[in-house]
This record gives structure tokens, sequence and C-alpha cells, in this order.
């Protein structure tokens, strides 16, 4: 079998010639980012230590009943918004199964009425992901299991933290409009980007914040009916994702090619492994027996609840996206570009770029040395003027860097730090007289630099090494161009 | 609820007893074992609040507190011969109680006269912000309209629930109790609820299957009876296995089936469509009617031992009083004379939603006729 990487994604079998077409649908599940729980007043924290933030709601007491978090409905209106959702009339309903996480052995969640329906989601790429629906639900709690290698079967005993039951999510149901890995990583990567840009969720798949779970299936080329699907869980990074995908794709085809059925089941990814496998093992189909929450009301928001969602919902990072790097003139795909708006720094940049200051240089700061925090209150102004000292000459890149950092700390302008610091750059004739003491005390290496041809691999290495030396020898004050200049200028004499 | 009663000044004496959550309509279904009727200590108090019924009726207290899901404040009233009160749905908060149907229960007084029926149900309603299905108002002024009286009040018999099934002397006074009324100055005449026929049918899908997801959580893991088992499942099915009762198990496994994938449009998703029906039908007769009239249960207290081993008969005690619980309307239970038999026969007042000022008019006028 070979796969074809660029777009589309088509896996040909090496017996039959037949080409196979992969097809995902991703669901989404996101915690919100209230205060509180979605049905009581519980803190919404991640990480406390297990059974504190619990209450007789969450942990499901008799007598106890659920008041619904109006910000988490905010939150789930602002996603559905951003992902061009219409808002309708929703109900909760819940979904029956007896698990030891979940306190009520149901889960209330939205079925047969979500809130938000039918919108869609564009990639940078140009392609377009539908979704169906982004509804409302509560989170279980947690387990742990004990000895049996971490999984309930064979377990010595499993502890419960309820910290996490009842905490608010959004579950974003996506249309089996994908059709390669990279596809499906940009389409999770985006809506990371809006659910961090909206505010609605921290949206972290280390943490379990955004959890991502991918229904694959594969069919020939040309086929319009979908094939049977799996649902693939455990996905914990976008790496992961693609892998899975990927993995699972060609798994069916095999399957498909040997006269085989692929069967509908939830499989798990094993990362170390690389590979799916099937969950536990379902004797027959579950049956949730949904009906409507009955200690609850139907949720109707007003149509000025929702033209007041629409008039904050901020740019999109998309529209953030195209602006910065219209400005820099660079592609939107470009990395700085991507980081900037991720980090929240595009308006930083598109400004200090308004000021005349070099793009390149400026998304360069934004990429590497503006990962702090507090980095988006910088003055533009002052950004600007550091990128102009720099380019300028006045400054090196290594005390540009410290500049920024004392910037993003104190406030104040890079002239005044500069000139606190002593910063200015060396003098030519000083840092000719660095290198010349540098160049003898390692004549080896300069013998072999010197003989080294252009476009020998070794030559970078070693122009790297001299370089260093010197930013060693002036403690990071001698302007990393300047010493290439003269390097290089010494190597055409040879000498 | 409790906090409201105890704020008011009340002294609670005692926790009483009940059906196991709240079902059954005898109080023979309690692990403390059953309780007596004072007016006839071989028969039933009527249930599940028999414990409440039984507690004024016998003078150990004035006022007592109980749940209604399908009739079990109003039917033990009857059969104890005292008055009980079910309030319009959302009138009382919830929150507290032990869920049995959520979309059903609702908690109301039991007292020994309509007056103090009136004062407690105005202590414990109002809006709670705890409970969303609680109403959002203040609670209603009862004790200062309850010597209005009933002149040109329009007053329906339903006619639904005075023929099969009744026993005569039970209608006769419910009969009566429509004369009494028509002498104080009422418009008696006939009221048709037809979809109430279908109220058993309905509230024994709706009631089991909320039952059968309210009671799910006593699965031994965080609290309650926990009976070991080789795995996380097998604690869960002993523990629910010895800690339920037989009535609380057959209704669950009547809820769990109405719930079912490819039974729900068949059971669950008619008895709602049953549930609409009713509504509307009592929209129809409150277009004519201020209140209604009918027998709070099909007969007198019947003895021990008698229904409890056949469900349907036993589920048949609540035919009169289903239909207001699916309906969320209020509706009263109070002692209008006695039957055949030399015990109280209870008559039904229902009205709808906050209507409970007319219906308490209603019931002072009937207390003072039965004296």
């Amino acid at each position: 079998m070979t796969t074809t990487e660029s777009s589309p994604f088509t896996i040909t079998s090496e017996s039959t010639g037949d080409e196979w077409e992969l097809v995902v649908g991703l669901e989404v599940h996101c915690e919100l980012a209230t205060a509180t729980k979605l049905f009581c007043s519980c803190p919404n924290a991640f990480g406390d230590e297990p059974n504190t933030n619990v209450c007789p709601v969450c942990l499901g007491l008799p007598g106890s009943l659920p008041v619904l978090n109006h910000h988490a409905v905010e939150l789930a209106m602002r996603i559905g918004r951003a992902l061009h959702c219409e808002v309708h009339p929703s109900v909760f309903a819940r979904k029956n199964y007896f698990y030891p996480d979940m306190p009520k052995d149901y889960q209330v969640s939205q079925y047969d009425q979500p809130i938000n329906v039918d919108g869609h989601l564009d990639l940078a790429d140009g392609s377009r992901v539908g979704i169906e629906r982004a509804h409302i639900e509560e989170d279980t709690g947690k387990n742990t299991h004990a000895g049996g290698g971490g999984r309930i079967h064979g377990a010595d005993y499993s502890l419960v933290d309820y910290n996490r039951a009842g905490v608010p999510l959004v579950e974003i149901v996506g249309r089996p409009d994908i059709r390669t890995p990279d596809q499906a990583k940009a389409y999770v990567d985006e809506l990371r980007a809006i659910l961090l840009a909206t505010g609605a969720s921290d949206a972290k798949m280390e943490e379990g914040s955004m959890r991502v779970d991918a229904n694959v299936s594969v069919r020939h080329v040309g086929d319009p009916t979908l094939g049977t699907r799996c649902e693939i869980k455990n996905l914990n990074s976008l790496r992961s994702l693609g892998r899975a995908i990927e993995y699972e794709a060609r798994r069916q085809v095999e399957l498909l090619e040997s006269g085989e059925r692929v069967l509908q089941e939830t499989r798990h990814w094993d990362e170390e492994a690389g590979r799916t496998r099937p969950g536990r093992s379902k004797e027959e189909a579950e049956d949730y027996r949904y009906f409507q929450e009955p200690d609850l009301v139907p949720l109707r928001p007003a149509g000025d609840w929702v033209a007041a969602v629409d008039a904050a919902l901020p740019t999109l990072p998309a529209a953030r996206r195209e602006a910065l790097a219209a400005a820099a003139g660079v592609e939107p795909t470009d990395r700085g570009v991507v980081i900037a708006v991720d980090r929240a720094l595009d308006g930083l940049a598109v400004a200090a770029i308004a000021a005349g200051a070099d793009a390149g240089r400026v998304l360069n700061h934004v990429e590497h040395n503006l990962a702090t925090e507090g980095a988006a209150a910088l003055d533009p102004a002052h950004l600007a003027e550091l990128v102009q000292l720099e380019t300028g000459g006045q400054l090196t890149a290594t005390q540009a860097k410290q500049v920024l950092a004392d910037m993003v700390e104190t406030g104040r302008p890079p002239a005044d730090i500069a000139a606190e610091r002593g910063f200015e750059a060396m003098d030519t004739s000083e840092l000719a007289g660095v290198l010349d003491g540098i160049v003898a005390a390692n004549p080896d290496a300069w013998a072999d630099l010197l003989a080294a041809p252009d476009g020998d691999k070794r030559l970078k290495k070693l122009r790297g090494f001299f370089t260093g030396e010197v930013m060693k020898a002036t403690k990071g004050q001698a302007d990393g161009k300047e010493v290439n200049r003269l390097l290089e200028e010494r190597r055409a004499a040879g000498s | 609820m409790v906090q409201r009663v105890l704020a008011a000044g009340a002294i609670p004496i005692g926790k009483t007893n009940l059906d196991e959550f709240a079902m059954g309509s005898s109080t023979e279904n309690s692990a403390f074992g059953p309780t007596r009727n004072p007016r006839d200590h071989e028969r039933v108090p009527g249930g599940s609040s028999g414990g409440s019924a039984a507690a004024v009726a016998a003078g150990f207290a004035p006022i007592a507190l109980g749940s209604d899901t399908g009739g079990s404040i109003r039917q033990p009233a009857a059969l104890c011969g005292v008055v009980g009160v079910k309030p319009t749905y959302g009138l009382v908060s919830r929150y507290g109680l032990v869920a049995f149907a959520s979309s059903l229960d609702q908690i109301g007084p039991f007292a020994n006269t309509v007056a103090d029926a009136a004062l407690l149900l105005e202590v414990v309603a109002g809006h709670d912000p705890l409970d969303s299905t609680s109403i959002p108002a203040p609670a209603p002024s009862l004790t200062s309209v309850l010597d209005e009286g009933v002149a040109g009040l329009r007053v329906g018999l339903i006619t639904e629930l005075l023929g099969d099934g009744i026993a005569p002397d039970v209608a006769a006074r419910v009969r009566a109790a429509a004369d009494a009324l028509a002498a104080a100055g009422a418009e008696v005449g006939e009221a048709s609820v037809p979809a109430a026929s279908y109220g058993l049918s309905a509230y024994y899908l709706i009631a089991p299957a909320e039952a059968s997801s309210n009671l799910a959580r006593y699965d031994g893991v965080r609290y309650g009876l926990r009976v070991d088992g080789a795995t996380t499942g097998e604690m869960m099915d002993a523990s629910r296995t010895a800690g339920f009762g037989d009535e609380v198990k057959r209704r669950i496994m009547l809820g769990t089936y109405a719930l079912s994938a490819g039974y729900y449009d068949a059971y669950y998703g008619k008895a709602l469509k049953v549930r609409t029906l009713i509504l509307r039908d009592f929209a129809a007769a409150y277009e004519r009617f201020d209140v209604l009239l009918s027998p709070t249960s099909p007969t007198t207290a019947f003895r021990f031992g008698d229904k409890v081993d056949d469900p349907l008969a036993m589920y048949l005690n609540d035919v009169c009083t289903i239909p207001t619980n699916l309906a969320g309307h209020p509706a009263m239970s109070l002692p209008f004379g006695e039957g055949g038999d030399g015990l109280p026969v209870g008559v039904q007042l229902l009205a709808p939603a906050q209507g409970e000022d007319v219906m308490f008019r209603a019931a002072v006028v009937l207390e003072e006729a039965a004296r």
C-alpha cells in the first residue's frame, strides 16, 4: 500500500490497485472556562485535592437539584456563534448508564434539541468542515484504578475523584467532511484557537480540558456512501490524532482488502505501540434511555441575549491571521503569524509594524522572545523602537533580547534600558582583535574552516563555533552579523 | 422547605412512616413496618404518606407534611378522614425531597381543618432559586380568602370519575358535596375530562420511567448500603438487589422498559401524549368551571393485605388523584361524611394551576356543611 501525503489523501492497494479514501468526523469535548460548575456553585478547577470541590448537587445526593449556570450557556453560545451555528431553543436530557464516576448514574446532556445547530469551520487551506451541533453537558468524575495496569478490569480497587463531576462541557460534533490526517489536525488546531479567542475554554489537550474522539472510516474513491466507522479515543495530542487516524485507515483498508468487515466499535489509541486497540467489548449495544431532564426547564435564550453574544464576539483567529499576514507581507500560514495570533500578540505586532518596525524581526521576537506573561501589554511604539535600534546596528540581537525582557517587566522604553545597561554595538576594530585571539587559540579548527569548500556542511558548523566563541568572549555584546562579516572577510583572504 | 416551617415557629416532633420511596397506596411497603389507620386498626391508612395522615388523624400532631406524586397526600387524607393538599406543581420547593418522579412530585400539608392546611401551605410555598421548576412568584395568600364563600362559583362534577369502579357510597357522598356547594350559592354542573380515563396508564409509565433514573444513584458507590461484588458492576447489582423492596424493583423495571430503545415511542412517548391530552381536557373544563369535584379514592380504607399482592388493584386506588399530578394542577381531599362501613369518605376539589385560593374557598364551605 502506498499513501499520498498531498491532498487528496488516498491509500492505493498494491494487490488490487484500488484507491481508498479516508473519511473522518471529529467529536471535540471542551471544558468551559466558568468559575463554577454547570449545576452548582462548586469551583470549576483543575488539579485540586481530590473530592474537595464537591457539594450535595454534584455528588448527586438524594434531594439535591440542579440549577443551570448562565455563564456556561453564554460561553456555549459564544462557541456556537463563532462556529456560525444557529442558536435554538433547547432542552436537557438524561443519558442513563451506570458508572462509578457518575454520581447520579445519569449524565445531564442535550440530546434531540441541542442549543447550537448547523455551523461550519473554515480552515487555513480553504476547506470547510461542517458542524452538526455543539451542545452543553456535564462532565463526569475521574476514576483511578489501582493495580491491574491502571485499567478497571483486574484492578485491586478504584478511587473516584468527583472534583470534575458537573464541570460544564460543550461537545462539538463535526460532520464527516475531513479527508486527511493533516486536515484533522488543522481542524482541531483552529477550533482550539477559536476556543481561546472567545475565552470559552482553555482548551488544553494534555490536561483534558479539550478531548478529541475521531470517527474514522474508509471507502473506495468515488463511492458516495460512508463506510462502517470506528470511534478512536485516547487522543491526547495533535500528533496522536494524526498518527491514530492514519493507522486506523490502513487497518480498515487491510481488513476490507482481505474480504473482512470493519466492526463498528470504540477503539483506543496506544501511543507507544502506535496502534489502535478495541475498547472494552460491548456484549450489547448501549441503550442510554434518553428522556427530558424533569429537574430543569427548557432553555430559550432571548434574541437580544444572542445578539449581545454576537456583538461581543472577538475578531476570530482566521481574520486576525489574515490581518497580521497582510501587514507583515507574508502568508496567513506563516509560523510567526500563527504563533502571534495564538499568543494574542497579533495586535501588538500589527501596531509595531505600522510604527515602522521591520516585520520579519517583529515576528521573530513574537515567536522566540515573547512567550512570557505580560507580553501583550507591551507598548507597540516601544517594540518598534527596539527593532529600529536593532536594524540600525545600535543593538545586537542578543542585547535586543535582554532589553525586550526588561521592557516586558518594567514597561520602560528600550533606549533607556540599553543606556542603563551600557549596551552599544562593539567597535569593529575591537571585534577584529577578539577574533584574532580566538583564531590563534584554535589553529586546527581555523585550518579546517579554511580548507572547507563552499557548500560543505562542515563549514556551517565551524562558522558557528567561531561565532559562538566570539559571543562567549564578549559576553554576547558582539553583533552577530558583524562577526559573520569579519569571519567571511578572513576566510576570503585565506588567512 | 423544612427551614421555612422551622422559621415560622413549628416544632418538629418526628419523622412519619411512608411506603419505600413513596411507592405505594397503603404504607405497607415500609422497612419500618405498616402504619395502622387510627379510624380502624385493621385497615390501611392509605399511602404513600400514610404515616403523616395517621399522625394527624390520631392527634399526634396538628399538622404534617407529605409528598404527592400520584395521590400520596390526598388518598391517605381521605382514608384517615383528614384534610390533605397537593399544591400546584412548582408552588413548593422540591429541594431536599428525595425524588420519586421529578415532574410529578409535590410537597403539601395535612391538617385536621382546612384553615390549618391553608396556614401550613402559605408557610412552605413560594419561590426557591435552588429548584429550577419552582414558580417564580411569592406564596399566595390563602388564609385571607377562606371566608369568601362560593356564591357564583362554577363547580363541575367530573363524570368520568363517578362511574365504574367507584363505590356507590363514595359516589353518593360526592353528589352530596355538590349539593352542599349548590346550597351555598355555587353553580353546579357536569364536567367532562375524557382523557382522565387514560391517566392511570400514562402515570404508570411516566412515573416509573423517571423513578428508574432517579433511583439509579443508589448504587453502593458513594453512600448507603453496599454489598461487595467481584467487579464494580456486580457490586452495584448486589447492592441494589439487597437494598430495594419488591414494589420499588417492580417500578424500576417498568420504567427501564418504558424508556428502552424500540419501546420508548410505544410506551413513554405515548404516555407523554396522553399527558398533553389530559392538560387540554382540563383546560377545556376550566373554561366552564372554576373548580371541579370528584371522589379522592374509589373506596374507603381497605384491610391490610387486601391489595398488597395485587399491584394492579393497588394502582387503581389512585385513579381519581393521578390526572391532577399529570396536569400539574392543585387538588385537595377533605372528609365529607362516612361510607356504608362507617369509615371516612374523602371528596376531592380540583382547580387550575395556581387556583389554590378558589379551591380553599370551596373547601371551607364543604367543611362547614360536613359538620
